[in-house]
C-alpha cells in the first residue's frame, strides 16, 4: 500500500511540474464550453429584415409592424426597386428580404391569392430555413387575425411544443458532447502518453525490475487523471448550469456514476493505446485520430447519426462516447431515471470490461 | 569478496524466441561481493540473459538462482533483493533529487524514518547537500549517473545489475563512478555489470564474454589475457567476438 501511495504521489508530481499541460487540461473545458456556448450558436437572433412593399396598404403595414415588433427581428431597410434586393444581400445589410406584390391588400381580401416572396441567403441553409420558418409563422398569424375578423375559415394550425429544450437552445445539445470529448481526451490521451513516456525515457524498465506489481504501476498512472477528469466534470457542470443556464434535470449521483463508467472505458482505451505505441508522439496521434475524430463525428454531438449511411451508423455504435452522450442527455436534460438508461449503461459496462481485459492482457504480454 | 557464498548461480540457462536461441545453455556462478563483468558484442544475448536474472523474463529451459531464489518461480523475491540501473538514465528528470530517492526507497518498502536518515548520509557522501531540491534534469550527466547508481543500491540489495551504466560519460567521471562501484562491493554488494569499455573490464574481478548466446570465456582479466596470449582485454574481446556469426 505504501508503495502504491508513493507511486501516486510521483504521478501528481509529474503533472504538477508540467505547468503548461496542467493549464491546458484544466482550462480546456472552460474554453470549449465558452466557445460552443457563445460562438458556435445555431440560434437566430437580431435578424435584419429588408422589405420591398409596392402596395403600401393596410395589410402590408400590419405585417411589417408585426415583424418589427418581434423580439428577434428588426426591419432595417425599405427597398424601393425590386432589383435592389440582390444588392442588399451582396452588401450584407439584410438576412431576409420580404417582397410583396402590388395591390396586396386587395388581392388578399378579395381574390384570396395575395403572394409574398421570402428571399434568404442560401449559403447558410440552416439559418435560412429557420428564418423562413419565423417569417412564415408571423405571416400566418396576421392572416388569421384578419380572416378571423371577416369570415370564419376552416384551417388547422399545428401548435408545436418542444419538450426538454423549449428555447431551442444549442447549448443543450453540446454540453453532453463536450463532457464526452473532454473525459475521453484527458483519460485516454493523457494516460497513454504518460505510460509511453516512461517507456521512452527508460524508467519503465527500472519500475518493472522493482518488486512493484505492474498492475499498481498502471493504477497509479490512472488515478491522477481520474481526479483531473472529475474536476473537469464538475467545472463543465457548474459552467453549464450557472453560465449557460442549462439545468440538470435528473439525478446528479446517476450522472456521476455514468461518467465514472465512461472514464473507466477511456482509461482502458488509453492503456490499450500505450501498449501498442512506442513513442509519445505516436500515442498522441493514435488517441487524436482514433479517438477524438470519431467522437466528434460519430457520437451525434454535432451531426445526428440517424442521418448517416447505415454503415456509418454501425460504426458509430462502437464509439463509447456515443452511448455516454446519449445517456447524459437523457439524465441531465430529459431528467429520466436509471430505468431509461439501462441499455446505455449495459453497453458501456460491456465495453469497459472488454477493454480492461484486453489491455491488461496486452500489457502483461508485452512484459514477457 | 566471499568465495564461499554464491549469490548468482545458473545451470544451462536458455531462452528461445521461436527458432532463435538468444541465450544458449549458459552456466556460471557469481560470488558475494564480486564485481562481475558481463561482456559481449551487441546481439550476443547479454540483455536477454540479464532480463532473466532480474526476473523480468522466464527461462525457456535450464535454471537459475539469484540471491537464493529461483528466477523462474520466485521472481517477486528475486526483484526484492536486487537493484537495477540501466543504460538509459533511470531517474525521473522532472522530480527533485530527494523525491527520486524517496520514491525508489518507498518502492522497495523502506520505512520513512530510515529513508530520511539514509538520504542525509547519501547526500553528504556524494557532496550533493546543496542539490537536494534541484530537479534531476538540471544536474550534469556525470552527477546523474552517480546519483542513479546510489539510488539503485539505496535499499541495500544483495546484488546490483548495471546495464552499460557509463555510456556517454567522460573518462574522469567514469573513474569516479567506478570508485562508487568499489565502495559498494566493499560493503558486500555483488555488482553484475555489462559494458563496452574494455578499460572497465579490467576493473572487474572476473569477466565473462558471450558470443552468439554462449559464454566463450570466463576468468579474471589477468588469466584471460594470459590464456589468449595478449596484452589487453581489448584483444581478448576482439579475438572472441570475431568468431560471432550472427549480427546485430
Amino acid at each position: 500500500m505504501k508503495q502504491f501511495l508513493s507511486f501516486i504521489r510521483k504521478e501528481f508530481y509529474h503533472i504538477s511540474r508540467d505547468k503548461r499541460t496542467i493549464l491546458i487540461l484544466l482550462g480546456m473545458p472552460i474554453v470549449q464550453i465558452v466557445i460552443f456556448g457563445f460562438a458556435i450558436t445555431t440560434e437566430v437572433k437580431d435578424v435584419r429584415v429588408a422589405v420591398f412593399d409596392p402596395s403600401k396598404d393596410e395589410v402590408t403595414q400590419k405585417i411589417i409592424e408585426k415583424l418589427d415588433a418581434n423580439e428577434y427581428m428588426n426591419v432595417v431597410s425599405v427597398i424601393d426597386h425590386p432589383e435592389d434586393v440582390e444588392s442588399v444581400f451582396r452588401e450584407g445589410k439584410a438576412d431576409i428580404a420580404i417582397v410583396f406584390n402590388q395591390h396586396f391588400s386587395e388581392n388578399f381580401l378579395h381574390t384570396g391569392d395575395a403572394s409574398v416572396q421570402l428571399i434568404t441567403d442560401g449559403t447558410d441553409p440552416n439559418t435560412a430555413t429557420i428564418l423562413t420558418g419565423y417569417v412564415t409563422n408571423i405571416l400566418s398569424s396576421v392572416q388569421q387575425e384578419i380572416s378571423g375578423q371577416s369570415k370564419a375559415s376552416f384551417s388547422i394550425t399545428p401548435e408545436v411544443k418542444l419538450l426538454y429544450n423549449p428555447g431551442m437552445k444549442g447549448v443543450y445539445n453540446f454540453v453532453p458532447g463536450v463532457m464526452g470529448l473532454i473525459l475521453m481526451l484527458i483519460c485516454a490521451m493523457m494516460t497513454s502518453i504518460s505510460i509511453v513516456r516512461e517507456k521512452e525515457t527508460g524508467t519503465m524498465e527500472v519500475l518493472l525490475v522493482s518488486p512493484v506489481k505492474p498492475i499498481y504501476i498502471i493504477l497509479a498512472k490512472a488515478i491522477p487523471y481520474l481526479v483531473l477528469s472529475a474536476i473537469n466534470l464538475i467545472t463543465i457542470l457548474l459552467l453549464s448550469v450557472y453560465v449557460l443556464g442549462v439545468p440538470i434535470a435528473g439525478s446528479l449521483t446517476l450522472l456521476f456514476a455514468v461518467s465514472l463508467l465512461f472514464i473507466l472505458v477511456s482509461l482502458a482505451l488509453g492503456l490499450l493505446i500505450s501498449t501498442i505505441t512506442k513513442t509519445q508522439v505516436a500515442a498522441m496521434l493514435a488517441s487524436g485520430m482514433v479517438l477524438m475524430l470519431p467522437v466528434i463525428f460519430f457520437s451525434g454531438m454535432i451531426y445526428p447519426t440517424e442521418n448517416m449511411p447505415v454503415v456509418l451508423q454501425w460504426i458509430s455504435n462502437i464509439i463509447p462516447a456515443k452511448w455516454y452522450i446519449i445517456c447524459v442527455k437523457k439524465i441531465m436534460i430529459e431528467g429520466l431515471d436509471i430505468s431509461f438508461v439501462l441499455k446505455e449503461i449495459g453497453i458501456l459496462s460491456v465495453m469497459a470490461i472488454t477493454l480492461v481485459v484486453i489491455s491488461l492482457k496486452k500489457f502483461n504480454d508485452r512484459l514477457e | 569478496m566471499n568465495e564461499n557464498n554464491i549469490v548468482i548461480e545458473t545451470k544451462d540457462l536458455t531462452k528461445r524466441f521461436g527458432h532463435f536461441t538468444a541465450v544458449d545453455h549458459i552456466t556460471f556462478n557469481v560470488h558475494e561481493g564480486e564485481i562481475f563483468g558481463f561482456l559481449g558484442a551487441n546481439g550476443a544475448g547479454k540483455t536477454t540473459a540479464m532480463k532473466m536474472l532480474c526476473g523480468l523474463s522466464k527461462p525457456t529451459s535450464g535454471s537459475g538462482k539469484v540471491a537464493g531464489y529461483d528466477i523462474g518461480k520466485q521472481s517477486e523475491l528475486v526483484k526484492r533483493n536486487i537493484g537495477y540501473m540501466s543504460q538509459k538514465f533511470s531517474l525521473y528528470e522532472d522530480l527533485k533529487v530527494w523525491e527520486n530517492i524517496r520514491l525508489f526507497a518507498g518502492i522497495y518498502g523502506m520505512k520513512d524514518k530510515d529513508i530520511a536518515i539514509k538520504t542525509e548520509e547519501l547526500l553528504s557522501r556524494l557532496g550533493f547537500e546543496s542539490e537536494r531540491n534541484t530537479l534531476v534534469k538540471s544536474l550534469p550527466l556525470g552527477w546523474k549517473q552517480k546519483l542513479s547508481f546510489s539510488v539503485s543500491i539505496f535499499h541495500e540489495p544483495k546484488i546490483v545489475f548495471l546495464d552499460e551504466p557509463t555510456g556517454g560519460v567522460d573518462p574522469a567521471t567514469r573513474r569516479q563512478f567506478w570508485e562508487l562501484i568499489y565502495q559498494a562491493a566493499d560493503r558486500g554488494i555483488t555488482v553484475f555489470v555489462t559494458t563496452h569499455y574494455m578499460d572497465e573490464a579490467e576493473y572487474c574481478n572476473r569477466v565473462s564474454i558471450m558470443v552468439d548466446g554462449v559464454i566463450e570465456a570466463l576468468d579474471s582479466p589477468v588469466n584471460l589475457k594470459k590464456q589468449f596470449g595478449v596484452n589487453g582485454m581489448e584483444d581478448v574481446f576482439y579475438k572472441l567476438a570475431r568468431k560471432a556469426k550472427r549480427g546485430e
